[in-house]
């Protein structure tokens, strides 16, 4: 470990915790996440994966700062409307901890591009607001071996669950086989999202992050958290290996990537 | 028997906004019937044409997906907590 006077000051906190130590803050510096969308749930997962020091971080987002995000997406600000936001959230962590490398990928993620911009990283958040991008990530993940911190949310709900399909626990298909068909999902008209949910989920994913990078605690694998804001409640329910599952188990029907059509709604 | 059941966000324009209802029935085939009788057009978003539950949507009776249980035929006991869980994706479809 060679940590400069900076780092010893700025990763004091981490440094002194038994759990993590110096040997634990090395790991984070060594680590590199990946996060898909630098949106509600990015922002807060990007910041303080970066004020924790994981050294390299990756996100990946199509699409450009809006006034309409500021209501939730921290990671962005007045100044950065109109500037990619994958732009906005690299300048955001670079003020925040000069000790990050930041990746940014200004586009889409697609069943030609995903394989190959994951496979660098060790471990990948979701934090997508779709289900085609959904479903690719985890059949992606499934096919690089990678864990996969699944974070998502709609009004007033949120889901964070872990998924280690490498390791023989269950994936996203497990718990979801098939997206919603179109008239089965609530219209945009009823959607939108309170401000602050984003915020637990997606300190969440990097709470469940930085445990695996550290190797300590219980991860979430196997388990659903959810999340509901109105109630102020809290619910961890099981989440089983399908024996049926398309693309994990036995009777794997899926063997390569292909990707739903994604609906876009007329507002 | 009686049982409680949480209701996800999406779903509570069924429940007059209740994010938890009381239900009854032997069986959780029987609980959506008393749910579909209570709170008419909810069965439709949680089972699909013949009668099986959707692909999208999970039911878990206290924290155990009934999917690995006797799925809709799962036996229920007084006082047990259902809980409907959608898979939710962010603001866009």
């Amino acid at each position: 470990m060679n940590f400069t006077e900076e780092q010893i000051e700025r990763y004091s906190r981490h440094i002194i915790l038994p759990e993590v130590g110096g040997i634990g803050q090395q790991k984070l510096l060594d680590a590199k996440v990946f996060c898909l969308g630098a949106g509600g749930l990015g922002s807060p997962a990007l910041m303080y994966l970066a004020a924790a020091g994981v050294g390299t971080l990756g996100v990946a987002d199509g699409d450009v700062v809006d006034m309409s995000n500021l209501q939730r997406q921290i990671i962005h600000n007045m100044d950065t409307i109109g500037v990619a936001k994958v732009e906005s959230a690299r300048r955001t962590i670079e003020n925040m901890n000069p000790d990050i490398r930041v990746n940014i990928y200004n586009k889409r993620l697609t069943v030609d591009n995903i394989q190959e911009i994951i496979r660098e990283y060790d471990i990948i958040l979701d934090g997508s607001d779709n289900f085609p991008t959904r479903f690719l990530m985890n059949d992606a993940c499934f096919f690089e071996k990678k864990t996969l911190i699944s974070g998502s949310m709609f009004r007033f709900d949120g889901q964070v669950t872990t998924f280690k399909s490498q390791d023989g626990l269950p994936c996203y298909r497990c718990l979801y086989p098939e997206p919603p068909p179109e008239g089965m999902v609530p219209s945009c008209q009823e959607a939108g999202v309170l401000g602050a949910l984003p915020g637990v989920v997606g300190v969440l994913q990097a709470t469940e992050a930085i445990k695996e990078i550290l190797g300590i605690g219980d991860s979430l694998a196997g388990y659903l958290m959810i999340y509901d804001a109105l109630s102020m409640s809290f619910k961890k329910v099981k989440v089983r290996k399908d024996p049926e599952c398309p693309i994990c188990s036995e009777n794997a029907t899926i063997k390569e990537l292909s990707m739903y059509e994604e609906r876009v709604c007329a507002l | 028997m009686a049982v409680s059941v949480r209701i996800p966000t999406p779903l509570r324009k069924f429940t007059d906004g209740k994010g938890e209802v009381e239900a009854s029935g032997n069986t959780v085939t029987e609980v959506v019937d008393n749910l579909e009788a209570n709170f008419p057009g909810i069965k439709e978003k949680l089972c699909d044409e013949s009668g099986k539950l959707r692909k999208f949507l999970n039911i878990y009776l206290n924290d155990e997906d009934i999917r690995f249980m006797d799925s809709l035929d799962t036996e229920l006991r007084d006082g047990d907590s259902l809980a409907l869980i959608p898979a939710i994706a962010g603001g866009r479809f």
